[in-house]
Parts: structure tokens; sequence; C-alpha cells
């Protein structure tokens, strides 16, 4: 049972990490909408647009 | 439905009118709007937009074009204020602008939005928003301007404004962020916390070795104090700034507790005895926090919601240069000696003088005077107003604050911050309870320490200040004031800030003092035709002579005698006196009395001068017709009309004991008769702005309690600073810009009938509050006794917290269930 003395900082350094990774998402505007994501969910994948003007293709996959 | 004779709109759904069927057309259209964005959609392989619309969005609308060139979005100025330029890819420079729409209110216009660049070659990404209303859009400014942009979300029947408040929202943001933050760490916190009491609490009932309960022990105590620093650190700074400003509030109790578990935790811990609480504590924190997140989000939504209503006034006018030419220019970059034309129908941008053009101007806006005013060369214009009938040259003299209207604003900005806040009825309780618990702990801890020692004191003291922490009190004021929010939101009144419910809500006689604008609030702030006397085919010639004329007397008449009416030639207006005309050859004048019996050379009959005079008494202006061939009068009564719910709003509201007085920009003689017609005792008419906001601070100061809230209900900028001022300040549907800023209701349906269902809600909120309080109070009794019987564990702590937060938020979600849906609630305009 001495394992446990690795687990649970382990186990808290996994959430720490969980914690990290959401605060950096929220600083980073994801959750300002929590609205319009909803909405997205019924979108189907469009066909690659075939405008080759732009510099990137437009990302579509996003918010389930 | 027969498709051939009841033929609908292929993009809309709707009914299309007579006039646009076309038989041999394979598809059928309601209006051009609709006909342009079925080919955009068609042309770019867009099809499925009706696919997911009619998944989601049972009702549509015709598609609202405007057709502006939005040229004034090209202007540098514009530029350096809305629109970033990105450094992600230095090869090809882009361009983000943020852009309110107008119309954007389902899944379906979510994806089309976000289309966009397959409608706009040189568009990047757009991303919308359905809750804010706008859109972000990255472009290549070399491929595409920023007009074209906005024109083709035009095109796709979406009008496009820029966000403002763009610093604002920035502040907002940062904030929500923060709050989130608090809220998922505080969650993942009492998780883990938790998992390790689990542990302990096992091990109370089935042995646990000192290794394992030390170390367990020792982890609940670091991550417990994580959470009172970090997360739970508002309550103490929210606690302390309330002791230091000697008010009441629920922050004090709740920190005392927090206080109480994390230092004899901490204490307990290292000395290896005794009971640790940190469980309660992360679950407290994380209670309370969410709780507080969800009233905030809800208070977010009508802020948001309001502020589409804040950009749909003229953000560009059309400046006049040296030469003479004409450009849409943004209108903060006027000046004062600066010409700009100003179309019929557009509002004045700036205080300014005439300096070329005769015209009729709409003051209603800044005066609540619903009649037009003739002027000419030489006049003032003011910014706001709206110019009716023909096109004029303005010289400008004032322009943003320095107007009329801004100085208004300014005066609304100083009312609103000193705005008294009430202390609310948790917070009040809060300071009792603080005091009891403290003598009950006390107490305790002396009979404690007397009977069995001071350690013991000192447990069952501490643990009494835990269990007694208002936890489902601190819970239940923001869960039902944000259930309340959300109900009253989908039942048509959007409210700023919780605070109204608890105004509102005040019982007793009277429960409160409202003043009323009338136009607009009481009235429909619009002419229309209210009685006529007199030959039915006379007055269709009336009716079809005024077609010619844009004066809102003349609208009315058009429009108040059926759509039948015969050709009328030979037109000739008098601007502001009256108008004549042919119809089957025979000569009509129609106009004000003088003008007409002076033009006629005729007398008024005598059938007709007792009607002359009822409606004057009803405050109607009367409108003579004569026909010079048959010399047959007819007679028109053309004024602003009361609201049908009018009445019967304003009688619940005096049943229920309100104090009712009416303050109006208006005639006098106008607002007696609106007095008198709903029973309203108190009424001043020819009221200024300035005035009704004196006339507030009078009321409150007049006022034998202060409790009694003194409510402001009005629609204008003229109202703003009464609003500002008032103690609630509920603004009416269809109101000025200002007046939306200076509330803090804003009612989405016309008329007054959402008032009394806000009193209703308001009432209902505070009644579920005080169950909720009551049964707070009774867990917290059952609770202290316990402890103070020296009885209570973390475990017994850890179940009874959050059994009484279950209970009250279980009774919370029913909080204003009888308040009924209004259909148009869900589109804010």
């Amino acid at each position: 049972m001495s394992v446990i003395y690795i687990m649970i900082p382990a186990a808290l350094l996994l959430a720490a990490i969980g914690v990290a990774a959401f605060i950096l998402a929220a600083k980073n505007g994801q959750f300002d909408d929590l609205d319009t994501p909803a909405l997205r969910a019924i979108f189907d994948d469009d066909e690659t647009p075939s405008d080759t003007t732009k510099e990137k293709s437009v990302t579509k996959e996003d918010d389930a | 439905m027969d498709p051939i004779s009841d033929p609908i709109c292929d993009h809309c759904g709707l009914p299309v009118p007579d006039g646009l069927y076309e038989p041999e057309a394979s598809h059928q259209f309601c209006c051009n709007g609709c006909k342009a964005v079925y080919n955009i959609l068609h042309g770019s392989g867009l099809e499925n937009y009706y696919k997911i619309r009619s998944a989601v969005d049972p009702k549509a609308e015709p598609a609202a074009t405007t057709g502006s060139n939005y040229e004034e979005l090209d202007d540098p100025a514009f530029q350096s204020t809305w629109v970033t330029l990105s450094d992600i890819d230095s090869e090809i420079e882009t361009a983000e602008v943020e852009l309110l729409l107008e119309g954007m209110h389902c899944a379906a216009c979510v994806w089309l939005i976000e289309r966009l660049p397959r409608v706009a070659d040189g568009v990047i990404d757009a991303r919308a928003n359905i809750r804010r209303r706008t859109v972000c859009v990255r472009y290549q400014p070399d491929n595409i301007k920023l007009s074209q942009v906005a024109q083709s979300l035009d095109k796709l029947g979406y009008a496009a404004h820029p966000a403002r408040g763009k610093e604002a929202r920035a502040i907002r943001i940062k904030e929500d962020r923060k709050f989130l933050i608090r809220v998922a760490v505080a969650g993942a916190l009492a998780g883990n916390i938790m998992l390790l009491a689990i542990a302990l609490y096992g091990g109370t009932f089935s042995g646990i070795s000192d290794t394992w309960r030390t170390t367990f022990r020792y982890y609940s105590m670091i991550l417990g104090l994580i959470v009172l620093i970090w997360p739970g650190r508002i309550f103490f700074t929210g606690a302390l700034a309330a002791l230091r400003t000697r008010t009441a509030h629920l922050d004090i109790p709740i920190a005392l507790a927090l206080a109480s578990a994390g230092i004899w935790g901490t204490v307990n811990t290292i000395q290896g005895t005794g009971e640790i609480y940190f469980d309660s504590v992360g679950v407290l924190v994380f209670l309370l926090l969410v709780g507080r997140w969800i009233q905030h989000r809800q208070q977010r939504a009508a802020s948001d919601s309001v502020e589409l209503m804040l950009t749909l006034t003229p953000s560009s006018a059309t400046l006049i240069d040296e030469e003479g030419n004409t450009k849409r220019v943004p209108i903060e970059t006027l000046e004062a000696g600066m010409s700009v034309q100003v179309a019929a129908g557009e509002s004045f941008p700036a205080d300014g003088i005439i300096t070329a053009g005769t015209t009729t101007i709409d003051n209603a806006l800044l005066t609540g005077e619903s009649v037009p005013v003739a002027s000419t060369t030489g006049d003032q214009a003011l910014a706001g107003a709206t110019n009716l009938s023909s096109p004029v040259t303005v010289r400008v003299q004032a322009v943003g604050e320095h107007s009329r209207i801004g100085k208004l604003m300014q005066l609304v900005a100083q009312a609103s911050e000193h705005k008294t806040p009430i202390v609310r009825m948790a917070d009040r309780i809060a300071g009792y309870f603080v005091i009891i618990v403290i003598i009950l702990a006390v107490f305790t801890f002396t009979i404690w320490s007397i009977k069995a020692g001071i350690t013991i004191g000192i447990e069952n003291a501490t643990a009494l200040l835990i269990v007694t922490c208002p936890c489902a009190l601190g819970l239940a004021t923001p869960m039902a004031m944000s259930v309340a929010l959300g109900r009253s939101a989908r039942a048509g009144m959007l409210i700023k800030s919780a605070t109204v419910l608890e105004q509102m809500a005040h019982s007793g006689s009277p429960p409160g003092t409202m003043i009323l604008d009338k136009t607009g609030t009481l009235t429909a702030a619009s002419t229309t035709v209210v009685d006529s006397f007199g030959d039915q085919a006379l007055l269709k010639a009336a009716a079809a002579i005024e077609q010619s004329s844009n004066h809102p007397i003349a609208r009315a008449i058009a429009s108040a005698f059926g759509e039948d009416l015969p050709a009328a030639t030979n037109i000739t207006q008098t601007t502001a006196q009256g108008i004549t005309g042919s119809v089957n050859n025979q000569l009509i004048t129609i106009g004000s009395v003088d003008f007409v019996l002076r033009l006629t050379n005729t007398d008024l009959p005598q059938e007709l001068q007792p009607k002359f005079v009822r409606l004057l008494d009803r405050a109607l202006t009367p409108i003579l017709v004569h026909n010079t061939t048959t010399n047959a009068f007819a007679l028109i009564g053309v004024g602003d009309q009361l609201r049908g719910d009018a009445a019967d709003s304003i009688a619940s509201l005096q049943s229920r004991g309100w104090n009712l007085e009416i303050c109006s920009g208006d005639h006098p003689r106008i607002v007696e008769s609106i007095a008198h017609q709903t029973r309203i005792q108190t009424h001043h008419g020819g009221v200024t702005p300035e005035s009704k906001a004196d006339r507030v601070s009078q009321l409150k100061a007049a006022r034998t309690n202060p409790s009694i809230p003194v409510v402001m209900v009005g629609d204008g900028v003229n109202d703003a600073a009464a609003l500002a001022s008032a103690d609630v300040g509920i603004a009416v549907h269809g109101g000025a810009e200002a007046s939306l800023e200076a509330a803090d209701v804003y009612l989405v349906e016309p008329g007054v009938a959402p008032i009394v269902k806000l009193t209703d809600l308001s009432r209902s909120t505070m009644s579920t509050i005080r169950l909720c309080l009551l049964i707070s109070v009774c867990y917290n009794t059952i609770a202290a006794s316990l402890a103070m019987a020296g009885l209570i564990s973390a475990l017994i702590a850890a179940i009874l917290m959050p059994i009484s937060s279950l209970t009250v938020v279980a009774i919370c979600t029913r909080a204003g269930k009888n308040v009924a849906p209004s259909k148009s609630a869900t589109e804010s305009r």
C-alpha cells in the first residue's frame, strides 16, 4: 500500500495539469461564448472550399 | 394550402402579396430582399440553409436587406478605431473587425453567416456569437474592402453595424473569465478533497492506520488551504469590505465559517487530534460560487440583449465638403462648422442651424411632443430629432457630448452613479445571523470548556460556526434571482440587476410610487385617426389626397379609410397647414379648421360645431374636409391614442395600491385628457427632461419610508435622466437608446401590461427567497443544537450542508412559475 505515497501526488499532479489546461483555455477566450457552439452541433461538414486565394482553410470541425 | 391560390415566398414562407405574384415565374417571393437572398444562396451553393432552418426554426422572417453601401466603414478614422490588423501571417495582411448584426436569431443564421467566405471573396473567417448578435470577421484588406464585407452581410439579410463599447466589453469578458476559473478551480479542489475525505470517513468506521490518517489529513489541509486562498478569497475580501463600511453582508458569516474551519482544521491536522472540515469548506466554496456565477451570467444576458438596441441609431452622417460633394462619414469625425445633409426620414447627427431647405421635424425624442415642428432656414435642429418631410442642409454647432442630447446623457450618468444600492434582504438577515451565531459560539465554548476542557470547548464552538454557515441562504438568493430573471426574460422583461425584484416586491401601502411618461408609454406614440364624422365617400377622397404627403397626420388619414381609394389629382400642399386636391373633378380642401374655412370662404356648419368642441376636449386635433362642389363637410379627429391595454394595466396597479402619476413633455391639455381616461389623479404636462428627473428626486425626498420604491416608466431620451435617478427605471419597448442605458428594466413588448407582471414576479420571487430562508433557518437550528450538544462530527456536517443546499435549489427552481411567457419575448426587437 505504500504505492499510495506516489499515487496521491501523481493524481494531484494530473488534476493540476487539467486545471492549468482549463485556465489556459479560459484565458484564451474559449469559454467566452457558451451558447453558439451548441448550435453548431447540427451543422454538417461542407465540401472543401475551392478558392485558392485563402491562405489557410477554414476550420469547421471544432465544437461538438 | 393551395400553392396556386395561396402562394408563399420560397425564401421565408410568408404569403406573397397579390401585386408581387408572377404566374410564369418558377419561384415566388414576398419581397425583393427574399428574392435577392434566395438567389445568393443558390448561386453560392448554400442551399443547405433551408434544411438547417427547417430543423431549428419553425418561424421565418422576410430577409431584411437595407441596400446601404456602408462606405463610411472605409473611412480611415473608422478603421483606426474598429479594425485590428493581425500579424499572424506576415505574407498577406489580415484585418479583424467585430460587427453587430440585425436579424440574427437562430442556428441557421449562424450557419449562413459563418459561410461568409463563400459569398465574399477575401473574407477568411467569420465567427458568429448568437448571444451578442455579433460576428467576428477576418479578411484581407488587399482583396476586399470593409464596406464590401458589410454589403455582403447586408445582402444575406443581416444589416451590419460597428460593435460599440469595445473597452467596456473587454473588461467584462476578463471579469467573466476570472469568475469561471474560480468556479472550476473550486470544483476541482472540492472533488479531490472529498475523495480523501471518503477514505478518512471509511477509516472512522472500519479503522485506519495512523500513518495513512495523518497523510490524508495533511493532503486535505493543503488542498483546503488552497481553496481558501484562491477561489475562496473573494468571500474574505467581501467580508472585510463590508466590515469596513459597517454594512451587513452575507459574506460576513460565510467568511467566519470558512475562517474557523480553515484555522481549526489546520491546528488539528498539525496536532493530530480532533476533526477536520476541509471537505465541507471545499463544497461550500464551490456551491456558493456556482450560485453566484449563474446569477452573474443571467444578468449579463440582459445587458447583452440591450446592447443591440444601442447601435441601431445612425453612426454616420452625410458630409458636404467645400465643392458641394457629399460623402458618408462616421459621426465621430463631425466638427462644429461643417455642413451635413439630412435626408427625409433620417435623424440629425448633431445640433445645428438649418442653412437650406424647409421641412418638419419630429422632436419627440427630446421633448416627447408628438406634433411635428415646421422648420426652415435659420431654425435650430437638435441631434437625435427626426427630419420628416424634406432634405435639409445643416451647419453643425455642437456634436456628441456638447449637444443637448450629450449633456442630457451626462446627467444620466451622474444620476446612475448616485443611485443608492439597497441592502438586500439576505444581507440584512446576515447581519443578525452573525451576532446570534457568535453569541452561541461563545456560550458553547464557555460551557464545554468548563465541562471538558479548552480543547473540547474550541472544538465544539468551531463545529458550531462551521455548520451554521448560511450556505443555503447564500445559494438561495442568487439562484432564486437568476431563475426569476430567466423567467422574466421569457415573459418579455429584461432585468439588468436582481435588486429590481426586491424593490418592486415591496409590500405595504403604498407598495410604491410610479411616474409614467405619456408618449410611447401610455399612448401608442403614433398619430392615428381616432374619430371621424361625415360621408364615407368624402373621407375616402380625403384619404386619397393625403397619400401624397409625408406629414404624420396625412399618413394617419391616408391609412384610416380603407384600401380602395379613388384617384386624386392636382395636389397642392401648404406645409403644416393643409392640402388640396381633386377627386372625380371635385375640389377637396383638407387641413386645420382655420385653414379650410379661410381657403374656402365658408363657415363651420351647425351640426359639426359641438363635435368640433368635443374633439378638442378629448385633446384631439380636428381636421376639416370640405368638398367645394357639393359644399359637404367632414370632420376627422386625429391624435395620439391611448393603448388598448393601458387602462386595464393602470387599474390593476391602482388596485394593488400603487401611487401613479403622469409626467409628460406634451401639452398639458392632452396630458390631462389621458389622465382622465386612465383615472390617474396627478399629472404634469409640458415637463422638460431635466424637470422629470427633479420630480423623481422630489418624490424620493418626500417619502415617509426609504424602502418605498420610486419607479419611473418611460421610453424617450427625455425620460433618461429620470430613469437613472429613480429607484427602478423601466424602459418601454420602442424606447430610445439613452433610456435603455439608463433603465434597470427593459420591456420587450409594447405597452405597460408587463409592469403588472413584473410586480407579480417580484413578489413571487421574494416569497420563494423567504421560504428558502425559513428552511435555511430550520437546518441551522438543528445543526446548531447538535453542535452545542457536542454531537456534530465532520461527517454529519458534510451531509447536512449539501442536503440543505439541494433543498433550497429545488425550491428556487419553482420561483416565478406562474408568470406566463410572452410570444414576442424570444426576440429582442
